[in-house]
């Protein structure tokens, strides 16, 4: 966009929006009036975005994220396997003002007012909103895991479902690992972000071993009572390529960490002592969601409108990503995330304009697992709004699985994360 | 009394202006915006993936179609194709045969 333009617009928005409001049409244009994005991941920068897409850059929108540039966790598992850099999963957040006019704050939002239509941000000020759109992501039940809280423990067993610091510390961890030794990874019960993201996890630090230390063994502890997603895709490239190299456990939740002597105890089963722990630990709504009082369901997600994604706790406040209560057959993922980010952003426009929604809320999600450094499996499915049911529903004989992990399918995985980087961020 | 009513009519006028100046957000432009995670923003799709932006209308919809039957091999997009009944596949399709390439 370009400057005058900008200038432009906000001068019209500005003495239009006090009329506009009184009088209830001039926000017909929605111009002048004010969104609030929380959150720089694959829900909130695409939400952004389309808000100003779809507004013809007429509505005001600032985007609240701490983080100087996105890290990417789709792709960051191949970090572990050594077979991508941490510079190839950063995607910086300028192109969104500098190309569409979003105003980029690096900031938390430390609390909201929902009758005010405010927010505060940690270092102090304050952000007024005609419509709050919340995307913080997950965040962790560390009090499902006592020993977590001692002294270190959270430095030294490392999660790394947040891509970042917690993925090159992960790496280094396995790279100092002595051959022969054992990678223990636990996976929560699902709902969890990213479905097949633990198995895959598990084939590129397999890929890592066989190469730079065969004597080397990955052991899976899944707290569910099998594998999620992609299953026999998973298991195929488990026989195929790491024999003896991957052992899975399902079944087996953990209910605690004794991080002093790396060992993981079990609900049911024998404590299990590992060279490096990955725990991945049961999630919930990234916190400031969970604070604001909206995750109605179990205080741990938050349920909304599929129409708007408007939380179903609050007015004119919006929540989408990882935090909501899905849908069924909807997974965790940067694609779904993107894809509600669209939805919502169209539904907020149209809102503010004074307008009905788009009621037909209809897209696609497709996720990649590498199971090599250069081999991918994916899933496929398309969701459709049920005017009936309130909900999105996967469309009757839609979607699927690859029929083979393929290295085509990784040219397809590695160009799926170039655009969606670029049409959330660029 | 008046200048009330003036007030009212030309933020009426000012109404109208701005509605016809800003189109609905319409919903094949939403459907079409869930093809850009992996085709690009309007259909300009970064390296490594089929641009959609600008191509012809009638050979979009053939492709599509022949994704739909299984005529066309794919890896993933015949498993799309049937999850979007013939005319939205049409719609969209218009959608990015609209766009600049
Ligand atoms: C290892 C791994 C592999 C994955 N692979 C895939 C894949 O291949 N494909 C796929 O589709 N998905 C994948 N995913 C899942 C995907 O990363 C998530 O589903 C996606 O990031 C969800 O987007 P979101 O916007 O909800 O949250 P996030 O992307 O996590 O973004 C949340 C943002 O909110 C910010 N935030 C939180 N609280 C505040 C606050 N109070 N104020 C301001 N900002 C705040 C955070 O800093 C963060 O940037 C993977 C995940 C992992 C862990």
């Amino acid at each position: 966009m370009q400057r005058r333009q900008f200038v432009q617009t906000l001068g019209a928005g500005s003495a239009v929006a006090g009329l506009g409001l009184m009088s209830g049409c001039a926000t017909s244009a929605g111009r002048g009036a004010k969104v609030v994005v929380v959150g720089g991941g694959y829900g909130g920068a695409t939400a952004a975005k389309y808000v100003r897409l779809f507004s013809d850059h007429n509505i005001e929108v600032t985007l609240v994220e701490p983080n100087a540039a996105f890290v990417s966790c789709p792709i960051s598992n191949m970090v572990l396997g050594g077979h991508k850099t941490m510079a190839d999963i950063t995607v910086p957040y300028d192109n969104l003002s500098k190309r569409h006019g979003v105003k980029v704050v690096r900031d938390t939002v430390a609390s909201i007012d929902a009758t005010k239509r405010t927010v505060k941000l940690a270092s102090g000020g304050e952000l007024p909103y005609d419509r709050l759109i919340l995307s913080p992501g997950i965040d962790f039940m560390w009090d499902t895991l006592p020993g977590m809280a001692k002294a270190g423990a959270a430095d030294k067993v490392l999660h790394a479902w947040k891509a970042g610091p917690q993925t090159v510390a992960l790496r280094r961890q396995l790279e100092a690992l002595p051959d022969g030794g054992v990678y223990a990874l636990s996976i929560p019960l699902a709902p969890y972000r990213c479905p097949p993201g633990p198995y895959e996890r598990a084939c590129m630090v397999a890929s890592y071993f066989k190469k730079a230390k065969p004597k080397s063994k990955v052991v899976i502890f899944d707290a569910n009572d099998d594998i999620t997603s992609k299953k026999g895709l998973f298991m195929k490239a488990w026989d195929e390529h790491y024999k003896g190299l991957i052992e899975y456990r399902p079944k087996h939740k953990v209910v605690d960490v004794d991080a002093a002597t790396n060992t993981l105890k079990f609900e049911f089963n024998d404590d299990f002592k590992a060279g490096v722990l990955n725990v991945i630990p049961t999630q919930r709504a990234g916190e400031i969601a969970v604070k604001t009082g909206l995750a109605t369901a179990n205080a741990r997600w938050c349920e909304v409108d599929f129409l708007t994604f408007e939380a179903k706790a609050a007015k004119n406040i919006h929540v989408l990503g990882d935090a909501i209560q899905i849908a069924p057959a909807m997974p965790k993922s940067g694609h779904m995330a993107n894809q509600h980010g669209k939805t919502c952003a169209a539904a907020v426009v149209s809102l503010l304009q004074g307008k009905e929604p788009p009621s037909l809320p209809l897209y696609a999600n497709t996720c990649y697992s590498f199971v090599t450094a250069t081999d991918v499996v994916h899933v496929a499915s398309v969701h459709k709004y049920d005017a009936a049911q309130k909900t999105m529903l996967a469309v009757p004989g839609s979607g699927g699985l690859s029929s083979a992990a393929s290295a085509l399918e990784g040219e397809y995985a590695m160009a799926w994360a170039r655009n969606i980087w670029a049409d959330s961020l660029a | 009394m008046v200048t009330t009513t003036n007030k009212w009519l030309a933020a009426g006028v000012l109404c109208l202006a701005a509605a016809g100046a800003q189109a609905q957000v319409n919903q094949i432009k939403v459907w079409a915006a869930a093809c850009a995670n992996c085709h690009g923003t309007d259909g300009r799709a970064a390296a490594g993936a089929v641009s959609l932006a600008g191509q012809s209308k009638n050979d979009l919809v053939q492709k599509l179609q022949d994704f739909k039957t299984g005529k066309r091999p794919a890896t993933i997009m015949h498993q799309l194709a049937k999850g979007y009944t013939d005319e939205q596949l049409a719609d969209i399709a218009g959608y990015f045969a609209a766009q600049k390439k």
